[in-house]
């Protein structure tokens, strides 16, 4: 690692609560090191908040290693920062320059509204998973794990799926504010797999139902999600959610 | 108070969990639903338990800090969950795992739970899988496994580097359906603030919604605390920046007795310390030391050329490498305990041989250059593809091309909330589970056992026992907190609480108060102790703690989020939590696991047990503010282990 330091101007937004409107302050955080992570950064201008008797900006984080799917923000206008496959927590200084202005702000989706400057509410996506996002069996009296054979790259490609950690990003970029790869993820995941191909074009059903009554837009195919995926989940997964969304309709 | 009840069940070790199950008392279907139980914490053990418990047809009611109960920090182990299945057919049985477990827990552990949590392993597997848990898999079709620190055999399941993900995520889906289905009460970005006992029961708990700061409280006929470990008291740890032990502490202030507090995991592959603003360590899965090879150079001037970016790791040839995991344990090589992999880094890196260029000049080499040679690089990449994704974002190296910088870092808590057989507590109605009880790991937890843990406990242990001490509750009537003395008592006490911590209105900030106690922690209570640093980490803790009840600063209102304020609470538990540590491995004159004193070592430097003094849980009780703790022993017997030093030089 070859360390060095650096000056950064911060444009943040700061709002009350989800009742009040909000508006940018200007801070000055200086001696970064290139090695810290981006929230290490927004901690050294907290501490500098703190010891100035002033309130702290409040975002969400708690892994900071990027497998939580706690931390958000868009950094210079977009999710999860100016890097491809990572986190906010896994973004690190040495990606941006000496003297640079570095705006951050929260997701801005409908389904998500702000709590606290650059925290949200995402409890909608707990909603969609509450909806369908599950196998419908209860603990114990499961046959042997080894029972049912699953071809290695339905496997992997349901692991691909699976990866997904619930931090909003995909909503949050979409100009629909849709969260349809969000829930392709899941339905593509289970719909991989003999335990969840049986409920998987009812769970499709389900769960684009709460999509929509959660107030998350359509999906128009624009693929913006899948570039600001932290975990590179592909689109390819709403082919497969389309699929099973489509054996349902047929049904009703 | 009443003396230590294991409640061990009788009979032979591998017929006690049946019998205990056929004897169990048990709550018939129509009074499920007169019942409620509160859960807090929703990863491994709180997530399982709160789904289990509701699809029987308790009431549960379950709670997090985090915005979701997908967030909980389980989620974030990496490498896998053992269990015994033998598939591979290389002789492993419930017994060998039981048995890896005692003696990886340097005999320190009950053994009655540990060949339960053995047992039930299988179970788990079969249940994730069938909740659409993506493990790996082989050609075939069939379920692959890989190998673990500790153990002769493979059994270690495994999804990719994300094994804690998937599980969590599989508990979570279970959760969901029920909170979905109105059998389960979520609440998220809400704090445990303390527990209502009424006329010597747990009754419920007071909270505090992290948004906009109400203190409120809830019935329940009992309560579980699956609130994970303590680790942060170190300040950098593997944890979350959230994990916290207050939950714990309040069960401790409230009665329940705190199990071998000193005896944590120091993990052997994280990456090093990068700087004074570092906020957390990351790990690097141990499933890495299948492939990986550990070493540091043979002679002290290439360390400190590599050091000082003189030379590279790539140019020191084969013979100039110390491969010392391989030199002092031959049977285990790489894979040896974590307690004796995080040793020996301690004992090159003091030796001068550490290969970073931090302030402490710590660091080892993680190299995979051998298992490229011999896989090729796409195997190394399909097996730990993100870990090396993961590693390289953090320290812009390119683990492909050079060796994994890599150091130990605090990761777990073996110690923990005492529980008997049944997941109580000293405190009737108070069940914990998961890293936040003690039963299962002794001194040292082996590699891809937590997972296995928390699941157990989760799915397949509470669900039962706890049923032996609600089938006498179902007539409790649930009691109002509006209107019971206790609750509105308790809730008082809450509110002085969060008063007194904001009115301090000094000049230091949580953090800095929080890195001071870490930095005590770590330099005397941490890889290597012995009776000097602890008695000064006493006399140091107490001198952060006075300081931080004058002086601390939180700016903000109470009525909001206040980020502030919700470590303030924390911080003040960490304050006496990590003297109570400091007490307990002040008092334990012996090394084992995870706890190695300097004063007790044998020759070539190893933990050096003291069986007949120290073969004991100690337990402490509470007495009261500025008073000591009292001591209590749970002795320890082993009937179908011998108890041996552990060897992890011959096979
Ligand atoms: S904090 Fe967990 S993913 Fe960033």
């Amino acid at each position: 690692m070859s360390s060095k330091t650096i000056n950064l101007k911060l444009k943040v937004w700061r709002q009350l609560n989800a009742k009040t409107k909000g508006k940018f302050e200007i801070y000055e955080v200086k001696n970064i090191s290139t090695d810290s992570s981006f929230l290490e950064m927004v901690d050294v201008l907290n501490e500098q908040l703190v010891n100035e008797s002033k309130e702290p900006v409040a975002f969400d984080h708690d892994c900071r290693e990027g497998i939580c799917g706690m931390c958000s923000l868009f950094i210079n206008g977009r999710a999860h920062g100016p890097d491809t496959e990572i986190t906010t927590c896994q973004l690190h200084m040495r990606t941006f320059k000496d003297g640079e202005t570095i705006s951050i702000e929260p997701w801005r989706a409908g389904g998500f509204p702000v709590i606290k400057d650059l925290m949200v509410d995402r409890t909608a996506y707990d909603k969609i998973m509450q909806a369908g996002g599950f196998v419908s069996i209860s603990t114990g009296g499961i046959p042997d794990a080894n029972a049912i054979p699953i071809a290695k790259p339905d496997a992997d490609e349901a692991m691909d799926a699976a990866a997904c950690i619930g931090c909003g990003s995909c909503a949050a970029t979409c100009k629909n504010s849709s969260a349809m790869l969000f829930v392709a993820a899941k339905v593509s995941q289970l719909a991989l797999l003999p335990q969840g191909k049986i409920e998987a074009s009812i769970r499709a059903k389900n769960m684009v139902a709460k999509m929509d009554e959660l107030g998350f837009g359509n999906c128009s195919n624009t693929g913006a999600c899948e570039v600001e995926c932290p975990k590179g989940i592909s689109i390819a997964h709403i082919a497969r959610l389309n699929r099973e969304y489509l054996v349902a309709k047929v049904k009703d | 108070m009443a003396k230590l009840d294991s409640k061990i069940p009788e009979g032979k070790l591998k017929d006690k969990w049946s019998n205990y199950k056929a004897h169990q008392n048990l709550v018939n279907p129509a009074n499920k639903r007169k019942i409620d139980v509160i859960v807090i914490g929703t990863g491994l053990a709180g997530g399982a338990a709160a789904a289990s418990l509701a699809e029987l047809g308790f009431r549960v009611k379950n709670f997090c800090y985090q915005d979701s109960p997908r967030r909980a920090h389980s989620i974030a182990a990496q490498g896998g969950i053992n269990a015994a299945k033998n598939y591979p057919n290389d002789g492993d049985t419930v017994y060998r795992l039981f048995y890896d477990t005692i003696k990886g827990g340097d005999y320190r552990a009950r053994e009655s739970n540990v060949y339960r949590l053995a047992e039930v392993s299988n179970s788990i597997i079969d249940q994730s899988v069938a909740q659409g848990v993506p493990f790996a898999r082989d050609y075939g079709g069939l379920l692959d496994n890989r190998s673990f620190g500790g153990a002769l055999v493979s059994r270690t399941f495994y999804a990719r580097g994300q094994t804690g993900q998937q599980l969590l995520l599989g508990a979570y889906s279970a959760l969901s359906r029920q909170i979905g289905l109105g059998n389960v009460e979520m609440y998220n970005r809400t704090e445990l603030m303390d527990l209502v006992i009424v006329d010597g029961k747990t009754r419920g708990i007071v909270t505090r919604n992290l948004t906009d700061g109400k203190i409120e409280s809830h019935f329940g006929h009992a309560v579980v605390l699956a609130t994970g470990g303590y680790g942060n008291v170190f300040f950098l740890s593997t944890n979350a920046m959230g994990s916290n032990g207050s939950a714990a502490w309040k069960a401790y202030k409230k009665g329940a007795y705190m199990a071998n507090p000193c005896f944590v995991q120091i993990h052997p592959t994280a990456i090093p310390q990068h700087g004074d603003f570092q906020s957390k360590l990351t790990l690097m899965s141990e499933s890495l030391r299948n492939d990986g090879r550990i070493w540091v150079p043979k002679k002290i001037e290439d360390a400190k050329a590599v050091r000082e970016g003189t030379k590279r790791a790539e140019d020191i040839p084969d013979e100039d490498r110390d491969f010392y995991l391989e030199r002092r344990y031959p049977a285990f090589g790489n894979l040896v305990p974590r307690d004796v992999a995080a040793r020996a880094a301690k004992e090159r890196t003091d030796a001068g041989f550490g290969i970073e260029n931090n302030p402490k000049k710590e660091g080892v080499f993680l190299d995979f250059k051998y298992a490229i040679e011999r896989l090729g690089k796409d195997v190394i990449e399909a097996r730990y593809g993100n870990l090396f994704q993961m590693y390289g974002k953090i320290t812009d190296d390119n683990p492909y091309k050079t060796p994994m910088k890599i150091f130990p870092a605090i990761h777990y808590t073996m110690g923990g909330i005492w529980v008997d057989y049944e997941l109580q507590t000293s405190v009737p109605g108070l069940f914990a589970a998961g890293e936040a009880n003690f039963s299962d790991h002794g001194a040292n937890r082996l590699g891809a056992s937590a997972l296995m843990q928390g699941l157990a406990d989760g799915y397949f242990v509470l669900p039962y026992t706890i049923q032996n001490y609600l089938a006498y509750e179902f007539d409790t009537p649930r009691m109002d907190p509006k209107t019971q003395k206790e609750f509105i008592e308790a809730e008082k006490a809450v509110k002085v609480h969060v008063d007194k911590l904001m009115n301090i209105k000094g000049k230091q900030s949580v953090d800095s108060f929080h890195k001071r106690l870490g930095k005590v922690m770590w330099d005397k209570v941490g890889m290597a102790r012995n009776g000097k640093s602890l008695k000064e980490a006493i006399a140091e803790i107490q001198q952060i703690r006075k300081e931080f009840w004058e002086d601390l600063k939180i700016p903000g209102e109470t009525d909001t989020v206040n980020v502030e304020l919700e470590k303030a609470n924390r911080v003040a538990d960490f304050l006496e939590i990590g003297e109570l540590m400091a007490r307990d491995a002040l008092t334990r004159e012996e090394s084992c696991g995870g706890h190695f004193r300097t004063e007790f070592r044998t020759e070539d430097g190893e933990a050096e047990r003291n069986d007949s003094d120290y073969m004991f849980v100690s337990a402490w009780e509470y007495k009261g503010d500025g008073k000591e703790p009292e001591l209590h022993k749970e002795p320890l017997k082993y009937e179908e282990i011998e108890v041996k030093t552990r060897n992890y030089k011959t096979a």
